[in-house]
């Protein structure tokens, strides 16, 4: 096989990033680079795609190849071009009203059908290219320029939708933890299968600091739960809580306290295949729980388009019809 | 033949098959056209189905309809109207009333003629053959359900299951009037129904009591001989629309050595094309059943984006969805085929009948400055070489091409003489192979064409979107790029006219009156034009297969005839285009928006009246 030596500089492409600065785009981008670098894989074999939003614009700014389409259909372009070519590492990128409003369709079945794509979800919870509209991820009562006495609808949660289209991948980010989204998107590029990354990103502009009171502040490792598989579910400043099960629910404890002892911890299987687990820990919210990160779920499934090559592949060993011209001959014909 | 037996030579019959919904109507139509064809004549076929799969029994609405039309000349059209009728309940009679020719002979299920089923075909007398008007029709009544039963009384089975042979037995003794072969349809069943052994027998059975009952009772039922058509020598085998169409796409890609994406989405009365191409992973060919029809034509993008000829299928309200990731792959500027199997429109309108209403939405349907190549095909074999047509145009050009048939087309099948791959042109793709010089929006001088370069090609990274860009790829805002870029995707599109043929007429070159048409309505137009000629009338026929861009030579044409009428399945649409294009002629129209073909009278009456004025 060959080799490939980058840095992240070479994902750089010569556009100028017209991202507001402080945005949490910047931050994601350079993970991503950092990491594709690290993967070693053939630059020019990387199709990054895109929607329509903030995000989407992100494909320019990569040197390699990019297509920055339509709104909501990221997902089912970027499906078409793994599907024709298997080979390519292919990203989509998309936010939380292109991937959960307009998309959301094209979303779910991507992932149902488990297509080898690794999926970056930018939630910001609001629409802000078009200027500050609440999206489908906006919290209820939220007061935006669509809504201002406050959103009278319930948000998604895009786990909870990723798992009820089946789907084998889940990890959550921060923006700002570069350290943290290096680790989920190395993971995630690896994985075989669709990999929805959500990240919680921050628009500056428009729903600024509206992730900081699980991201920022220094008691925020006490808010947020860092998940790796096969680690003991532990967290907190001191690294003294932990998750256990009781009485079939999740509960947040203080090592040491109430006769919780470390073994009473729970150990993270991303790769149960049951959703209970994932859905709860999906589900977490402040401040009772702390909100999870990381690789959530990580099932080993069979790519759509494996199954599609595969499938030709069967057929063809025991083909009959070789050519067009077998094909227009099969069947009844007759000579006059 | 024994001596008694009536025999009546004709050149051309038509033959409808009429019953209910589940009564097998189109299976039967369908092994008799086979049968037919391999007999030797010529023959044109026009399935006419109710939208709903099973609507209420014994209803009109619930009627479904297969008309073959064959003959010993070649034959355009599945005929205006049908010289037998078989008819498997009084609804079938009701309802094809109006198809039939004078004195045409109806076979009927005399056993289903009950007062329950005139009541639900809502007849308000009990003689339904003299409410219809009906009284020179040659009428036989045959006892179909009674002798059906008595055919399978050995055969163990339940009633539901006999009476699901009755169809066959309409088909035997059809088979014996008109002379055809039953080992054919016995293979044909056979193919059909696999290792369903008792399925296969009981029809088998139930096909020869038809056959024999039609011989025994000779004295009533004349026999008619339609003699074989002087056809061009060659391999041949029927084909509906659809399928060649489906079977079009896949030649092209294997001209072009490309592979082909299908992404589409179910909908009538396109989905053979998905179907018959989901069955090709012999071939390789990677069909995508999307999640919609947005979907649909998304993944196809995407796939022409990484090297594949993507394609989507649909009819008018998909086209309707498909419209904003059309602009895409025309701003993009990326190879794609759009098939558009037209039905009657607007909004669900009418699911499974056919018309010609999508040809303003094909041309104009999107929004912003969106040029877009549109072909149309004109018979049910010709939309092979149509749909392979689009794709040459679409790769070597990287511009998406709309496909235009119709319900009528893909449906209806005839003969086809199947051609060798070695005959079809070459397709070259613009794939590149410079990375140095490679721009992404750099273009040839004589076409406008830009260079196709897609994921995994070393040194071409590059980046391209629905924003509007410079040559470079680099999104601009530019005023004056803007306009400039919208001229060229423009002219880029109008000089596809270099790879098309000069349209040609048929009929008298020059005259008095030029029948104008489009697409499915060949058929019908071809067979009025050649009525018309031979009656001695100074008629033409230019019949478009190419309308954006038209060919270089039309208006040329239209200038040879003192008079223009355009002919079309909707209510001006062709018409009012060449008004913009080609604005020096006055265009007269005939118009017609019933779900239905144009019947060849119709139009010789049109052109008749006109030629009067």
């Amino acid at each position: 096989m060959r080799e490939f030596t980058y840095t992240a500089k070479d994902f750089k492409s010569a556009n100028e990033v017209r991202w507001c600065p402080g945005c949490g785009d910047h931050a994601i981008m350079n993970a991503i680079q950092r990491v594709m670098a690290n993967l070693g894989l053939n630059k020019a074999d990387y199709a990054v795609i895109s929607g329509i939003g903030c995000s989407s614009r992100f494909p320019y700014y990569m040197n390699t190849f990019g297509f920055h389409t339509i709104h909501g259909r990221g997902a089912a372009i970027a499906s078409g071009v793994k599907s024709a070519n298997p080979k390519l590492h292919v990203w989509q990128i998309t936010g939380d009203g292109d991937a959960m409003a307009i998309g959301g369709n094209h979303f779910i079945h991507t992932i149902r059908r488990n297509i080898d794509m690794n999926l970056v979800l930018f939630n910001n919870k609001i629409y802000g290219l078009t200027k500050g509209q609440y999206s489908p991820t906006t919290d209820f009562g939220s007061k935006t320029k669509t809504s201002p006495y406050g959103t009278i609808e319930e948000p998604f949660v895009p786990g909870q939708l990723v798992l009820g289209a089946k789907g084998a991948y889940y990890a959550r980010a921060i923006d700002g933890n570069m350290k943290m989204s290096q680790e989920i998107f190395d993971n995630a590029a690896r994985h075989k299968g669709t990999s929805v990354v959500e990240v919680l990103q921050n628009c500056v502009i428009f729903s600024g600091g509206i992730h900081d009171e699980i991201t920022k502040g220094e008691d925020r490792e006490d808010k947020q739960i860092y998940l790796k598989h096969g680690e003991k579910m532990i967290f907190g400043t001191n690294k003294d809580k932990g998750l256990v099960l009781e009485n079939g629910k999740l509960k947040s404890v203080t090592i040491g306290q109430d006769g919780f002892t470390l073994d009473d911890i729970l150990v993270h299987d991303a790769k149960e295949e049951s959703l209970y687990m994932h859905a709860a820990l999906i589900n977490m919210q402040m401040p009772e729980m702390p909100v999870a990160f990381g690789v959530i779920r990580a099932v080993e499934a069979t790519p759509y388009d494996v199954a599609m090559e595969e499938q030709i592949a069967e057929v063809q060993k025991t083909r009959k019809i070789k050519c067009v011209d077998d094909l227009l001959r099969s069947g009844n014909t007759w000579e006059v | 033949m024994t001596k008694d037996t009536k025999v009546i030579e004709l050149e051309q019959v038509a033959i409808r098959f009429s019953g209910d919904s589940g009564d097998g109507m189109q299976l039967t139509g369908t092994l008799f056209s086979d049968a037919t064809a391999l007999v030797g004549n010529d023959i044109s076929t026009f399935p006419d189905y109710p939208s709903e799969i099973r609507a209420p029994q014994g209803t009109v609405g619930g009627v479904s309809g297969f008309q073959v039309h064959f003959g010993n000349k070649k034959i355009y059209t599945p005929g205006d109207k049908a010289h037998v009728l078989v008819a498997m309940n009084p609804a079938a009679v009701k309802a094809n009333a109006k198809f039939l020719e004078p004195s045409a002979t109806i076979i009927y299920d005399i056993d289903s003629f009950n007062d329950k089923n005139l009541k639900k075909a809502k007849y308000s007398t009990d003689d339904p053959f003299a409410e219809l008007n009906l009284h020179d029709y040659h009428k036989i009544g045959v006892p179909i359900t009674s002798l059906t039963k008595e055919a399978l009384i050995d055969s163990h089975m339940d009633n539901k299951a006999v009476m699901r042979s009755k169809n066959m037995f309409a088909l035997g003794l059809v088979s014996w009037i008109f002379n055809r072969p039953l080992d054919v349809i016995e293979k044909a069943l056979k193919a059909k129904f696999g290792k369903k052994q008792q399925v296969i027998d009981s029809n088998i059975t139930v096909l020869h009591a038809g056959f024999n009952y039609g011989m025994n009772m000779q004295h009533t039922t004349p026999q008619f001989l339609v003699p074989a058509a002087d056809i061009e020598k060659g391999t041949y085998r029927n084909i509906s629309g659809n399928i060649a169409t489906a079977w079009g796409l896949i030649a092209a890609a294997e001209k072009a050595n490309i592979e082909l994406f299908l992404g589409s989405y179910p909908i009538t009365p396109a989905t053979d094309i998905l179907q018959a191409l989901a069955e090709r992973k012999d071939l390789g060919v990677k069909s995508f059943q999307a999640e919609d029809e947005i979907a649909g034509v998304c993944t196809a993008i995407g796939a022409s984006y990484a090297g594949d000829l993507g394609v989507t299928s649909t009819s008018g309200p998909g086209l309707a969805l498909k419209s904003e990731a059309i602009n895409l792959a025309i701003m993009a500027e990326l190879p794609l085929v759009v098939v558009d199997v037209q039905r009657g429109g607007p909004s669900t309108g009418l699911p499974t009948k056919t018309e010609q209403s999508d040809l303003m939405q094909a041309l104009w349907g999107r929004n912003g400055e969106s040029p877009m190549v549109v072909i149309a095909a004109s018979s049910p074999s010709d939309c092979f070489d149509f749909a392979f047509e689009a794709a040459r145009i679409s790769l070597e050009r990287m511009t998406p091409v709309m496909l235009l048939t119709d319900g009528f087309l893909g449906n209806g099948s005839e003969p086809w003489k199947i051609p060798s791959m070695a005959d079809l042109p070459t397709i070259n793709p613009r794939v590149a192979k410079d990375p140095s010089k490679f721009k992404a929006y750099r273009r040839t001088d004589e076409t406008l064409a830009r260079e196709w370069a897609f994921p995994g090609m070393e040194g071409f990274e590059h980046r391209i979107g629905g924003l509007e860009k410079d040559e470079s790829g680099t999104v601009s805002q530019d005023p004056a790029n803007h306009q400039e870029m919208c001229e060229i995707r423009a002219e880029k599109v109008a000089r596809v006219v270099d790879m098309i043929p000069d349209i040609e007429t048929y009929g008298c070159p020059e005259g008095d009156v030029l029948i104008v048409g489009w697409g499915g309505t060949y058929g019908h137009l071809v067979s009025a034009a050649r009525e018309l000629c031979d009656e001695g009338k100074k008629v033409g026929l230019a019949h478009f297969n190419y309308i954006n861009p038209l060919p270089a030579n039309s208006a040329e044409v239209f200038s040879r005839y003192k008079k223009i009428i355009v002919c079309e399945l909707n209510l001006g649409q062709f018409a009012a285009y060449l008004r913009d294009k080609l604005p020096h002629f006055e265009y007269h129209q005939l118009n017609k928006v019933q779900g239905l073909p144009f019947s060849v009278e119709e139009i010789k009456e049109s052109v008749t009246k006109l030629m009067e004025e």
